[in-house]
């Protein structure tokens, strides 16, 4: 159902990853202002941005599940928040460690950029409570589509939010007067987003091969069991 | 601040990207047990139904 096209992706994600990862060390020049720490850059932002796009994916997944009912929208809105989720850990650390190395500090508690993603992580991480604490798999979904609906739109407000923040000292990556990006930077950063998003795709797309798997497992061991309660 | 000379800043990009793909190994890992799992309960049970015939 899900491994459909599976194969070339993963080839895609393999060849974008590599790729971006020539172009970070042997074609983007070293940053004037940052000198080699800048290389973070390149994996920071695009797991940053990855992220809170898959937390407003899942939040239009879970749209899809209560218009339609069909429990497979929650099944993909779930995997779209957990990744997302797991690519924010690495956005928090990665962060950090890029904070460290240029401000001296491993958390800048005034940043609006670091403290709203903070806000963004620690909503997602009650999804998980919310979700396992209902046992009826039917009010689970609806429940979860809900949450995952409301915090998806608030994923938008919270970076608009920061954009109209005064007190702005994180660098900023891509605005309409082309941002901060110059010269062989702004393809290799380009690069490194579309590696960062089939990479999202392709392990979206292998937990939700494995979930349906696993689904169609335990639905053929209750269809045995019913045939023959005493051999499964 | 100042940027940091590259031998001092190598640890930290190193660290960065460390990060990213332990995280990537790590999910890809478990993700891996548990397929390894369902094709092993596959196994038993079409070892069940080779029996039952």
């Amino acid at each position: 159902m899900y491994s459909k096209g599976f194969k070339p992706l993963s080839v895609a994600t393999v060849v974008a990853v590599a790729t971006a990862l020539a172009l970070i060390f042997f074609y983007a020049p070293l940053d004037a202002d940052q000198g080699f720490v800048q290389k973070i850059f390149y994996v920071h932002v695009p797991m940053a941005m990855v992220s809170l796009g898959g937390f407003v994916a899942g939040g239009l997944m879970a749209i899809r599940h209560l218009r339609s009912g069909d429990p497979s929208w929650d099944v993909r809105s779930y995997v779209a928040i957990h990744l997302s989720i797991i690519l924010g850990v690495g956005v928090l650390v990665t962060g950090s460690i890029w904070a460290r190395a240029s401000w001296g500090h491993w958390w800048v508690w005034d940043e609006p950029v670091l403290v709203s993603f903070l806000i963004v992580f620690l909503l997602y991480c009650v999804y998980y409570p919310l979700r396992f604490s209902i046992e009826d798999p039917e009010r689970q979904a609806r429940y979860s589509s809900v949450f995952a609906i409301t915090a998806g739109a608030f994923v938008p407000l919270n970076f608009l939010a920061v954009r109209l923040a005064q007190a702005y000292t994180h660098p900023r990556v891509l605005s309409q007067t082309g941002g901060n990006l110059p010269g062989e930077m702004r393809p290799t950063f380009l690069v490194s987003l579309v590696a960062m998003t089939l990479l999202f795709v392709t392990l979206w797309k292998l937990e939700l091969t494995s979930k349906h798997a696993s689904a169609q497992l335990k639905s053929l061991r209750r269809k045995l069991a019913a045939r023959e309660p005493a051999a499964v | 601040m100042p940027a940091l000379p590259l031998d001092e800043a190598g640890k930290y990009v190193v660290g960065a990207y460390v990060v990213f793909f332990t995280l990537v190994v790590v999910y890809v890992a478990i993700l891996g047990s548990k397929i390894a799992r369902i094709d092993r309960e596959l196994e038993e049970l079409n070892e069940l139904v080779e029996e039952d015939r």
